[in-house]
């Protein structure tokens, strides 16, 4: 008797301690979603006081964006011109040279030598960006300069290399992955119908792997938007309307580095662009991911 | 699909294999150009980085603090903020990412809130770095009072880590056979010991790998901390989590953006000593993934 009123005693310790466990482990996934909360909040809260003074319409128009020098101007156009700068010239190294490389690895190169090469290329991906600000400041602006002698120490085109090849793998592995999923029968029936291997390549594997292809462009496009240190050595601090590769522009990123390294007053209007920005940067890569996902998904119910 | 190239005008099929061909090897020759310029990107970067700061490297440059003459700095205290930001940021971000990954994998319900769960966490892997900086200005260092130090810092990264902590522990958890677990429950044990004595156990090498990557990531990251105020001179050691700190990155930073040649070479020395440690941990991910292979 008493026995099983132990048991029974021991079971129900078992079922609390069950309950207070799955509650803990709850907890940790819901600091995620404070994490996200805490982003909105804190960007939202903290550029309501920049707004209350410069109006947002010519904070997302204006085309001049000095906020230290009288006359003072809020445009963010100059910000967002030299992170699209950045962002453009980075992918057009990137998104060629990756889906080729994607191609090879997947079509053409033998699987052993896939599993070498994949790794090696994804290194690039791993050394941190600050690395990235010195190889183009010191290896990348020099060459620059030796071909083209106006161009600044400090230019766009330089940044724009070293993030081109900082996101390279994340197009190549990721595509590769795409082109990987297709089915072995499609390949085989173009094939059979007197394809050759570039025609089932370009117009067979690749068309069908389109989705995650484009989905590795946007998530690499927005990782380039979303660089900092690479963009900030580089390109250097000069917010500029300008299409000029070889000239200095300024990212969103750079310029709210450019405000925390300096002794801006806690509270100034000043400090406030910082929110402000990092407002329109977290909206833009948010609407980038989720863009990209939609394309995952899409891709996803394809094949499974 | 319509095959232009194929069926010219005339409607009589014209195999030109020959000239298809031609254009075949073209390809495959561009292609492995392409795969060609990746890797030879990563070589000249790593021996323009090598042959920089060979020089400056001694047992003197690991042990000096930074100083304004070039020849008697060193990164003595960045190594030190960078071993403190390891340290922190391992022991918040492992726990709440396998907890929130054992979570999402064997407790959450299939309801709407566990898809937000999980939306949200892959669309956090995707915010850039600095705005967590900026939420690690706003909440750590103003509104929790914890000012310009070590755990400021590291937990801005541990949050940074988080979702890529948790993603790669879900797929470690979810490569666990179900037949394991299924054998646990018919013996008759609750959910927390399977997981606790079978599922961790076998997921754990998977879990630890995934870590150690998302680590050297934070390891590697300037972004967010020059955001909450790291300083870059810091001429003493950081002993308690509340001190002011630097880390490797923000060194190198502050090295490479000065106008002295003398500093550019340190900031090479700095960038070899990161990618020696960051190599290392990486070695570590790929020891433990060969032997969790091995196993299975």
């Amino acid at each position: 008797m008493s026995e099983t009123a132990t048991s029974l005693r021991a079971r129900r310790r078992l079922a609390l301690q069950e309950r207070i466990i799955g509650a803990l482990l709850l907890g940790c996934g819901v600091i995620s979603v404070l994490t996200t909360i805490g982003i909105v909040v804190v960007l939202v809260s903290q550029s309501a006081g920049f707004f209350a003074e410069v109006s947002p319409i010519e904070f997302l128009t204006g085309t001049s964006w000095s906020p230290q020098l009288l006359p003072r101007s809020f445009g963010i156009l100059p910000l967002v011109n030299g992170t699209l700068i950045i962002a453009i010239g980075s992918s057009l190294i990137a998104i060629p040279i990756g889906l080729a490389s994607a191609i090879y690895l997947s079509e053409y190169a033998r699987s052993r030598t896939r599993r070498i090469i994949k790794p090696i290329l994804e290194i690039l991906a791993g050394i941190p960006t600050v690395v990235y600000g010195y190889f183009g400041i010191m290896f990348v602006t020099p060459i620059l300069r030796a071909i083209f002698p106006q161009t600044g120490i400090f230019n766009a085109a330089s940044a724009a290399i070293v993030v081109g090849i900082m996101i390279l793998p994340m197009v190549s592995s990721l595509s590769e992955d795409a082109l990987n999923a297709v089915p072995r029968s499609l390949r085989e029936a173009a094939y059979a119908l007197g394809s050759t291997k570039f025609e089932v390549s370009t117009r067979v594997v690749t068309p069908a792997a389109l989705s995650g292809i484009v989905a590795s462009f946007i998530l690499a496009i927005s990782r380039a938007i979303g660089e900092t240190m690479a963009v900030a050595l580089a390109a250097g601090a000069t917010p500029r309307m300008t299409l000029d590769l070889l000239q200095s522009v300024q990212t969103m990123t750079a310029y709210i580095v450019q405000v925390s390294l300096g002794d801006t007053p806690y509270g100034s209007l000043e400090y406030q662009t910082i929110f402000a920005v990092g407002l329109v940067l977290f909206l833009i890569t948010l609407a980038m991911n989720l863009l990209s996902q939609r394309f995952t998904k899409r891709f996803r119910e394809v094949y499974e | 699909m319509s095959e232009p190239s194929l069926a010219p005008r005339g409607g009589r099929f014209e195999p030109r294999i020959a000239r298809r061909q031609r254009t075949g090897r073209i390809f495959r020759a561009l292609c492995l150009a392409a795969v060609a310029f990746g890797i030879l990107s990563l070589v000249v970067l790593l021996v323009d980085v090598t042959r920089d700061g060979l020089g400056v490297l001694s047992l003197d440059f690991l042990t000096s603090y930074p100083s304004r003459l070039p020849a008697r700095a060193g990164i003595r205290s960045a190594i030190l903020g960078s071993l403190w930001m390891m340290l922190l940021v391992t022991l918040m971000a492992f726990p709440l990412g396998v907890g929130a990954a054992v979570y999402l994998e064997e407790y959450a319900p299939k309801n709407w809130f566990t898809r937000m769960l999980q939306t949200n966490i892959s669309n956090l892997a995707g915010v850039p770095s600095i705005v967590y900086g900026i939420l690690g200005l706003a909440v750590f260092v103003r509104f929790l009072g914890l000012g310009r130090s070590v755990l400021a810092g590291a937990a801005t990264l541990a949050l940074l880590t988080l979702p890529v902590v948790i993603i790669a522990a879900q797929e470690a958890i979810r490569a666990v056979p179900s037949s394991l677990k299924e054998a646990s429950y018919a013996l008759g044990a609750s959910r927390w010991q399977t997981i606790r004595h079978h599922v961790l156990p076998v997921s754990m090498p998977g879990i630890l790998t995934g870590t150690i990557l998302a680590l050297s990531r934070a390891i590697g990251e300037t972004a967010p901390l020059i955001m909450i105020g790291a300083l870059t001179f810091i001429a003493f050691d950081p002993l308690t989590p509340m001190d002011a700190f630097t880390v490797l990155p923000i060194q190198i930073f502050n090295w490479t953006q000065d106008a002295r040649t003398p500093f550019h070479d340190l900031a090479a020395g700095g960038i070899v000593v990161l990618l020696v440690v960051l190599l290392l941990m990486n070695a570590t991910a790929i020891l433990l993934r060969n032997k969790y292979q091995r196993k299975l």
